[in-house]
């Protein structure tokens, strides 16, 4: 069975003058996986990110986001994808059913659509006491799992997550790659980046990028009996170790 | 369309939650108006004085009647020597001493000329010059009333009449400004504190992700702003009329359409400032250090431009409220329409014009 690739990059450049951030870099994702995105700061992961969601225009190579050119169809691959960062970003004066409904409107769905999906959602999440309550009196995990379901709202392709468990406990953050999970059940590809590597042994498959290069990629099994370590921990020092 | 709806709803809720902002938008314009309108004013009203008269006959009899007769002094005592006047403006009650010389009328009648002295405490310079302005023009009118029916050489009596603000009420003038101020204070710090606080959250960012464009992003963060803006616009003419009886010569729709143009100047201001900068305060020190103390101190609200330096008058130009003061002041005091006003307008809209390109060009390099 061949598998569809939802994600295609090839030699996706980015140069800011003569500093190269992004080099080149070539990767697949397929449909339904949780594809690991890793790096040190300033690796270029964050550069690499915004090129395929659309927001920033790359130098040089070819990349198809859910089935759209980055080049030339920035606005079909915004509507087809979804995005969370790391800042949570909800309103923090607006109460959590207004929040859904403004996400939802911008997405386009229609008051009725919008209506279905807040009440599942709040019913989902267990947020039926506090639907009411502004966003900026919730704790940090509860943010978080709004941004995300947000950010699914409109039933996208692919979410990009751009490290979405910063500042969260252990047990939140377990709970949130539950949910991960579920959505990657359903058929939609997680697109994440983390700093966090005992987060990267959850996804299917992972890329490191050190240095604007994809120097590893594969699943976290594989990746470990490369390099002969026990950890992913161990990988990413490895990697980061080799290049200096 | 929908979906700018809601942003722009989103935008209302923002506003309409924020305890802080809401004063700003709307108990800001009362309190300028009222506080500059009640409390700082040039105008002379009831101003005490003392009188020294050495010769004591009809002409500086009716003189000093005249004087205190006005609304503008009272003859708050007699002096009796000139020793005594130092001591008098010592004692700070009185504002100006009126000095007749000894044997004015004699001086009058022999010589054709008689002098009176007139002192005045110019430790408030403004006030010091409006008084002898006063004081002189009381005089003038006697000499002249003197005169009639009298064949004189020569004789050039200077007729003042102040025009278009005949009583010389300083509040006419304060409101225009004040307008002004509250327009590019709402207008340009609000949107750039809005938007910058979107930076700030992050929120941007998700916006620029979705599918709203960016444009859509930007007109609706300011829409709010241009219906806040009219609304304050309407405050402020409604207050000048009603509480300090301010005459709209011109016409009422011409000076909300250039209020309009003039709220857009300010809100394409705010945006070029939310592109170059990223967080609110900043946002917020710039717009009150970079447009606030210009448009009081250079746009002709206060100091008059006529009578600044020639480099400043020059910067003066670029300054939008000072055109916008031009157009204000020539609609409601003048009654002038469009044939005289067009000028202003032009650049208004240039520079409009001007600051939405930069700010697009901006925005431009840092999406590349």
């Amino acid at each position: 069975m061949k598998e569809e690739n939802v994600i295609i990059s090839k030699g996706l450049t980015k140069r800011f003058g003569g500093f190269t951030a992004v080099d080149a870099i070539t990767f697949e994702v397929k449909k339904g996986e949780i594809f690991g995105f890793l790096g040190a700061n300033g690796a270029g992961k964050t550069t690499a990110m915004k090129m395929l969601i659309g927001i920033s225009n790359p130098t040089g190579g070819e990349a198809m986001v859910a089935g759209f050119d980055v080049h030339t169809q920035q606005d079909a691959i915004k509507k087809n994808i979804g995005y969370m960062s790391q800042k949570f970003a909800l309103y923090d004066d607006l109460t959590v059913a207004e929040n859904i409904t403004f996400y939802g409107g911008i997405y386009g769905l229609s008051r009725k659509q919008i209506r279905e999906k807040r009440t599942k959602l709040i019913e989902t999440l267990g947020l039926g006491e506090i639907a009411h309550q502004l966003v900026g009196s919730l704790p940090l995990g509860w943010k978080q799992k709004l941004a995300f379901s947000v950010a699914m709202l409109h039933d996208p392709q692919i979410v990009f997550l751009d490290e979405p468990t910063g500042g969260v406990d252990p047990i939140t953050r377990r709970q949130f790659w539950e949910m991960i999970y579920k959505a990657a059940d359903e058929d939609t590809t997680i697109f994440v980046t983390t700093h966090y590597m005992d987060e990267a042994e959850y996804c299917h498959r992972v890329s490191i990028m050190v240095a604007g290069k994809i120097e590893a990629l594969d699943t976290p099994k594989k990746l470990k009996e490369q390099f002969e370590v026990s950890s992913m921990n161990d990988v990413f020092l490895r990697l980061a170790r080799n290049i200096e | 369309m929908k979906r700018f709806l809601g942003f722009v709803r989103k935008e209302f809720y923002h506003i309409f939650r924020d305890k802080r902002s809401l004063f700003i938008l709307f108990g800001m314009p009362v309190a300028q108006i009222l506080l500059f309108g009640f409390a700082i004013t040039n105008e002379i009203n009831n101003v005490d004085i003392a009188v020294l008269n050495q010769s004591k006959d009809v002409n500086t009899q009716e003189i000093t009647q005249k004087i205190d007769a006005s609304k503008y002094f009272t003859i708050k005592r007699f002096l009796t020597s000139e020793k005594e006047i130092e001591e008098a403006f010592k004692k700070g009650d009185i504002k100006a001493v009126i000095n007749f010389e000894k044997d004015f009328s004699e001086h009058l009648i022999k010589e054709g000329q008689g002098s009176i002295q007139i002192l005045t405490d110019a430790t408030d310079p403004n006030t010091a010059s409006a008084i002898t302005n006063y004081i002189s023009s009381i005089i003038q009118s006697y000499q002249q009333q003197q005169n009639q029916g009298v064949q004189m050489d020569y004789q050039i009596h200077p007729e003042v009449r102040m025009v278009y603000n005949p009583e010389l009420k300083s509040v006419f003038m304060f409101v225009p400004g004040v307008m002004t101020i509250i327009l590019m204070l709402v207008s340009a710090m609000m949107t750039s504190i809005s938007i910058t606080r979107e930076k700030e959250l992050g929120t941007m960012e998700i916006l620029l992700v979705s599918p709203l464009s960016s444009f859509q992003v930007i007109v609706g963060k300011v829409v709010p702003y241009i219906f806040l803006s009219m609304i304050n616009a309407a405050i402020i003419i409604f207050l000048g009329i009603t509480v300090f009886k301010m005459p709209i010569a011109g016409n009422l729709i011409l000076l909300g359409l250039e209020s309009v143009l003039f709220i857009i100047t300010s809100l394409a201001l705010g945006i070029l400032i939310s592109t170059m900068v990223k967080t609110q305060q900043t946002a917020m020190m710039i717009s009150l250090m970079g447009l606030m103390l210009p448009v009081i101190l250079l746009s002709g609200f206060i100091f008059p431009i006529s009578s600044m330096p020639a480099p400043l008058q020059v910067i003066s130009n670029i300054v939008p409220a000072k055109w916008f003061i031009t157009i204000a002041k020539g609609i409601m005091l003048k009654g002038v329409g469009l044939g005289y006003l067009w000028k202003e307008t032009l650049i208004l809209i240039g520079m409009t014009v001007f600051f939405i390109a930069l700010s697009i060009k901006k925005y431009k390099i840092r999406l590349e």
